[in-house]
């Protein structure tokens, strides 16, 4: 259980959180989104007691960070994957941090074979890949057997083998009961693995929902009709609560009705429908609107990423 | 994909100082620059101390009468000391600065939350290995220097006054040199800033001072770290010097105020 009360931090003039507070329940997985630069690492930082707090309280498992006698088995952390000296080998690392709480190398052999680390356990972290350094912050953050996990992009630079690996792994995580709070600034990734969602933009709570009510927000009920007809069909269907866009000719954007209504109404006046289609935005397209006015820099014309791609691969 | 939950409640150990200092030692041994520094210290130490007896005997006829009354057996052999000085500072630095320059530090903290006990662990794990390490060196260092003058006979042996404290002296100020790096890599938390501020205490203070009016150098010199700490490694006390064991307190007094500002500092900075 994670408890953040009006979390505020400020670096000098920037204000990096403001007024920050949610709370993250065991048993899922609670996704924390929010574009680059919004604050949810230093937010995350903050959970651990590494970045003071300017007001405002972080409580897990009951307690501020810094209380716990124990706190390796308390909450496990991955904050950036590089946390980790480069000329260590991930074995000596691991074991290091074990001794600290006196977990036996045992353990420390379990984690790298749990991550699938073990056949370069014993060279030195500074000629690993990025996905290889994922994977350590992950042992790293198991090593305690924690009943809460947080991890910040663990999919950042992961092979798609990789990116599904972490999925299952969080949500066996979740289901064993531990409390695991996941960033990410991909709703698509987010969506095939969270339960829930914070989403944050410019340090501020933007939503905190769960993503079956995220998505079908996102959904709207848009249906793409093309016909030849459309001036006549547009006629048709025009109603207090039914709006029709034309972007192009012959092609109609219809909020309000359902896609059975429109085709039965096309039907009974004999017009031929080319293409009858139920939109649905995407969820990258939902909350790219959502965080819009929170982004810190924006490219002139975003190209959007095609929320699903991540899907397939699933 | 599981993770059964593998450490029962009961073997959930609470961190403690112990266990901080046995992770410290982990860290230590593992990396590379750790064997590679200190043998370089021990090699300046043994190496140059043979080099500097050797040529010292072997010039002797030729040497000015008042650098023969002068002439120090004992610090001749451990003249090492100079260079070797530099790879345990660095080190030192390196122990603090090598995590925050790598973002290991974050993981350090959070594995303790509490902090101190990082600092304590770092000081007293390289602590502890530099004194054996330089101490072991300075003595082969003086043993095979006397070896080299005694053709000459011009060595002098442990027996001798003051000896035995030179040659320990070495030894405990090179330790402590390792401290003032562990102080200064966890307050400046950068390894090139670190390395020049130890360093332009030690060896850059006493040549400014020494531009001062001799009056003030007379008596401003006698605190300055190097001054102070190195005393111990003179058999004869020099003039503007405090005497050997006091010179000592203060330098470990320096060193404990660096120690305890890096505590500080520690405690209250952001990781």
């Amino acid at each position: 259980m994670i408890e953040a009360h009006s979390l505020t931090k400020r670096y000098g003039e920037r204000t990096a959180v403001s007024d920050l507070s949610f709370s993250v329940r065991p048993g899922i997985v609670t996704g924390f989104l929010g574009p680059n630069g919004a604050g949810k690492s230093t937010t995350m930082r903050m959970l651990l007691g590494l970045d003071a707090p300017t007001s405002g309280r972080a409580v897990v498992n009951g307690r501020s960070y810094a209380e716990h006698r124990a706190p390796l088995h308390e909450v496990g952390a991955m904050l950036e994957a590089r946390a980790i000296h480069t000329g260590r080998s991930a074995y000596n690392h691991l074991l290091a941090l074990a001794a600290t709480t006196g977990i036996p190398a045992r353990r420390v052999n379990e984690v790298i074979d749990l991550v699938g680390l073990r056949e370069v356990a014993k060279k030195r972290v500074g000629g690993f890949s990025l996905g290889m350094g994922q994977r350590l912050g992950i042992a790293s953050a198991l090593l305690g057997d924690p009943a809460t996990v947080i991890l910040d992009e663990p999919v950042n630079g992961l092979d798609p083998e990789g990116i599904l690996w972490i999925r299952n792994l969080l949500k066996g995580l979740a289901a064993e009961g531990r409390t695991v709070l996941v960033s990410s600034h991909l709703m698509s990734e987010m969506a095939l693995t969270a339960e829930h969602l914070i989403v944050i933009g410019r340090g501020r709570l933007i939503a905190d929902t769960s993503v079956a009510e995220f998505t079908a927000q996102a959904a709207g009920d848009v249906v793409r009709v093309r016909t030849e007809d459309a001036e006549k069909l547009r006629a048709l269907l025009a109603a207090p609560d039914v709006t029709v866009e034309s972007r192009a000719p012959g092609v109609l954007e219809v909020t309000g009705l359902s896609s059975d209504r429109i085709g039965r109404v096309a039907a009974d006046h004999a017009i031929a429908l080319a293409e009858l289609t139920p939109q649905q935005a995407s969820l990258e397209e939902a909350f790219m609107e959502l965080t819009r006015d929170a982004v810190e820099f924006q490219a002139p014309a975003p190209e959007l990423v095609a929320a699903g791609s991540e899907g397939s691969a699933a | 994909m599981t993770t059964a939950s593998l450490i029962p409640a009961a073997a959930r150990g609470e961190v403690t100082q112990a266990r901080v200092i046995h992770s410290e030692w982990i860290k230590l041994r593992s990396l590379r620059s750790t064997l590679f520094t200190l043998l370089a210290a021990v090699l300046a130490m043994i190496g140059l101390g043979l080099l500097f007896s050797y040529f010292t005997a072997d010039r002797w006829a030729h040497l000015p009468a008042d650098e023969k009354a002068h002439f120090d057996p004992t610090l001749v052999s451990l003249r090492g000391f100079y260079l070797a000085q530099l790879a345990v500072g660095v080190l030192g630095v390196l122990v603090v600065s090598g995590e925050y320059a790598t973002g290991m530090i974050r993981a350090s903290l959070s594995a303790v939350p509490r902090r101190l006990p990082v600092l304590w662990a770092k000081a007293l794990v390289y602590g502890v290995v530099a004194w054996v390490l330089t101490t072991a060196a300075s003595l082969v260092a003086f043993l095979i220097g006397q070896a080299a003058m005694s053709g000459h006979h011009l060595g002098t042996s442990l027996s001798a006054p003051g000896v035995v404290r030179a040659v320990l002296g070495a030894g405990l100020y090179l330790t402590v040199v390792g401290l003032l790096g562990v102080a200064f890599g966890a307050l400046i938390r950068n390894t090139a800033g670190g390395i020049a501020t130890v360093f332009g205490v030690l060896l850059v203070l006493p040549v400014l001072a020494e531009a001062l009016p001799s009056s003030w150098f007379q008596n401003i010199n006698p605190y300055l770290p190097s001054t102070a700490g190195q005393g111990l490694l003179h058999i004869h006390q020099e003039p503007h010097t405090l005497a050997p064991w006091t010179g000592f307190a203060f330098f470990c007094l320096y060193a404990l105020i660096a120690l305890a500002g890096a505590g500080v500092a520690l405690k209250r900075r952001d990781a």
